[in-house]
């Protein structure tokens, strides 16, 4: 349980990305036991997923995955329509639980904790997990109250200009401090999309976590706004670990250290994002990379 | 092979031409019966407006007589009696008669001064002693006073009673006639707004009957209805649409909540009866045990539409709010229940206008009884609005008619005005996210 609640928000020294995505050697270049092809594992992970299988009801929508998370580096999750990869993204907050007949087995582990365990509480895992969904979901309250949200219902914040500093920061991390510092009573639902989504992120590293989910962050965004999302996630990798969810391949290129690759529910394969683009190993990736289907 | 293709294409081009037409006929044919439709529904609900304002506003005028009252001190109380026990006993009936007598000297045989004193209502020797209670130095005094006129005087001053009948049919006999009109050559016959329809509970005198103790006992009622459905209803509407498991027992709860929301009102009336009178021992009669009825007369009401409010709340704000480590709970309280709720109140709302309409239920449970005083809480046994118009639309007395229409008009302004602000909670609050 401890070493799942971050602590107040002080975050580790960035590692150095090319060392995290080194390949454990006796892994590399082989099938493993649930197919996947490259590299599953990495020296330094933050999380670590065995045997995922997830199930809704009767259909199996996950198959046997195993994947390591890296510390603070983006891992982008791809793959066609239904292939499963948002619904891996949600067991690792366990926001799958809110569908009741869902149901995950195998083991993922954050820092050596299982977050499946029984007497493990969702709310501090997911104060340490946080997420980005896909259609930008700001509280229908002002600005201020959609960052102050998270740090409140914790009791992060000591007394009122604690909170704000917490605001503050937050916002000025997610690149949006500038944009809405005079209007922070005003509702966030009146920000512009792309603007939303980065309330959003700020709400999500109100409450420091470690690791970040995002699924399809852009999806609903123009092209400047995903460039500004973009940008920010590279700039947020220095201090937390990203598992992002996309459908653009050149997104997942732009932003990510390692991709995934998933189809069907099966981890294909899961490599350094330079290797899975120019040099996948699965036929299927391949086909997919190069758009022979998706 | 072009070629026919062309001539294939051509042959569409005329049957769709040919189709056109009919198919605009039916599109306006189509448009003005919806058109006629509301028309209809239009014409009806201004029929009943008309019929019930042309029928009921002459209530709210009342006829009063002037009369030139010598507060006699033989006939009350000695000059300086101030004992309210005393002045409370004495003789005001008596006290009316004689100025009556007084102003009409000619009247002498024993059944015309009885019809006589019946031309002012019997309230008259009431406000006679209110006013001397309130003030004794009137003792002894002579003063010129307005006292209600009798029902059927008032009757014939607003012109509901026809003179052409022979006068064995008419209320008002000709000998009356004579002095209403010596009275009305006086001066002293006048329509004044009537303050006691708003003032006075039931009566057996339409002239001294009002809607205040039927009013009372609606809004004691609909607040303990209120009070119990409201809450009940809402707990009952977040358990099954956040926390129940979606199962066969909450799928058969469900059915049943929208049966009992079909269910005729009497039923719930009967099983008030049944368990809140005989089973509790509850009084009869009571706001309490009305307001009980309707609350389980409201709660299916209610919680079908708790249950659409909180369905429209976008899941997006859930997860949102999930997704920082919110609790189940707090997700609900911060964030789903604040934008269900100006749903559920609407939803409230119109339960409560069906509940301010209600009847039959609680005639089961013994609201229908004739009571003249006002109640002061919920345990005192009252009427209700609607039992009122029930009960006054029962009435044989020409000037209950028209205070029936105008208890129906105070009603439909309560069950209006709800709507109203059902209708602006929804504009308001609207789609927030």
């Amino acid at each position: 349980m401890e070493e799942l609640v971050n602590e107040s928000g002080v975050v580790a020294k960035p590692l150095n990305p090319e060392a995290a995505t080194e390949v454990d050697m006796q892994a590399s270049y082989e099938q493993h036991g649930s197919g996947t092809v490259g590299e599953i594992y990495v020296n330094d992970p933050r999380m670590t997923c065995r045997n995922v299988n997830v199930y809704y009801g009767e259909k199996q929508a996950i198959f046997d995955v195993n994947l390591d998370i890296g510390k603070n580096q983006v891992i982008s999750m791809i793959g066609p329509s239904g292939c499963g990869k948002s619904t891996f993204l949600r067991c690792l907050n366990r926001m799958n639980d809110t569908i009741d007949v869902c149901r995950v087995t195998g083991q993922i582990k954050m820092d050596d904790q299982d977050i499946y365990d029984d007497g493990l509480d969702v709310v501090p895992l997911r104060a340490s997990v946080g997420m980005v969904f896909q259609k930008p979901n700001p509280f229908p309250k002002s600005i201020y109250d959609n960052i102050a949200y998270g740090p409140r219902i914790h009791g992060l914040s000591d007394n009122a200009r604690h909170l704000d500093e917490i605001v503050e920061s937050s916002l000025t991390r997610a690149g949006l401090w500038e944009e809405v510092k005079d209007r922070m009573d005003q509702p966030g639902t009146g920000l512009s999309g792309g603007q939303q989504q980065r309330l959003c992120i700020a709400r999500a590293i109100a409450v420091s976590p470690e690791v970040i989910l995002m699924d399809e962050p852009c999806s609903a965004l123009d092209p400047i706004a995903t460039a500004k999302i973009e940008e920010l996630i590279d700039e947020l990798r220095e201090n937390y670990t990203i598992a992002i969810v996309t459908h653009s391949m050149q997104q997942a290129a732009r932003v990510s250290q390692r991709t995934a690759y998933f189809h069907l529910g099966k981890l294909i394969e899961v490599g350094e994002t330079d290797q899975i683009f120019t040099n996948p190993r699965h036929k299927l990736t391949e086909d997919y990379i190069t758009g022979r289907f998706g | 092979m072009n070629n026919n293709l062309q001539q294939q294409h051509d042959r569409t081009m005329v049957r769709v031409q040919q189709g056109l037409v009919r198919r605009y006929r039916q599109e306006k044919r189509f448009q003005r019966i919806g058109l006629g439709a509301i028309v209809l529904g239009l014409v009806f609900v201004s029929f009943l407006f008309i019929s019930i304002i042309a029928n009921g506003y002459t209530a709210f005028q009342q006829t009063y007589v002037k009369l030139d009252i010598n507060f006699d001190p033989e006939l009350i109380a000695p000059v300086g009696e101030t004992d309210p026990e005393v002045l409370s006993k004495a003789n005001y009936g008596g006290l009316v008669k004689k100025t009556m007598r007084e102003m009409f000297p000619d009247v002498s045989s024993r059944r015309e001064k009885k019809v006589l004193y019946g031309l002012v209502s019997t309230g008259a020797s009431y406000q006679l002693r209110d006013m001397v209670m309130q003030d004794p130095a009137l003792i002894g005094t002579r003063q010129s006073v307005w006292v209600p006129a009798d029902d059927d005087v008032d009757m014939l001053i607003k012109g509901h009673i026809d003179l052409n009948v022979p006068e064995s049919d008419r209320r008002i006999k000709n000998n009356q006639m004579v002095w209403i009109q010596s009275l009305q050559a006086e001066d002293r016959i006048e329509k004044r707004f009537n303050t006691t329809f708003f003032t006075a509970g039931d009566s057996r005198e339409p002239e001294l009957s009002g809607i205040k103790g039927a009013v009372h006992g609606s809004f004691f009622t609909l607040m303990i209805c209120l009070l119990i459905s409201f809450p009940v209803g809402v707990a009952a509407a977040v358990y099954l649409e956040e926390f129940a498991p979606k199962n066969r027992w909450t799928d058969i709860i469900e059915v049943n909540i929208n049966n009992l929301a079909a269910v005729p009102s009497i039923v719930f009336g009967l099983l008030g009866l049944a368990v809140f009178i005989n089973f509790f021992g509850l009084p009869r009669s009571v706001p309490l045990v009305g307001g009980l009825v309707l609350a389980l007369m409201t709660l299916p009401t209610i919680i079908i539409a708790s249950r659409a409010a909180l369905k429209s709340v976008p899941p997006s704000i859930r997860e949102a709010a999930l997704g920082v480590g919110a609790s189940p709970m707090q997700t609900i309280t911060h964030h789903v229940l604040p934008l269900a709720m100006p749903g559920m109140l609407t939803g409230t709302i119109i339960g409560m206008a069906q509940a301010l309409g209600e009847t039959a239920p609680l005639l089961m449970i013994g609201m229908v009884a004739f009571i003249v005083d006002i109640p002061g809480g919920p345990f005192d046994p009252s009427a209700v609005l609607p039992v009122q118009i029930y009960l006054w639309a029962d009435s044989p007395e020409r000037a209950f008619v028209e205070r029936t229409s105008a208890a129906i008009m105070v009603l439909l302004a309560f069950l209006i005005s709800m709507n109203l602000l059902a209708v602006w909670l929804r504009k308001k609050f609207e789609r927030r996210w």
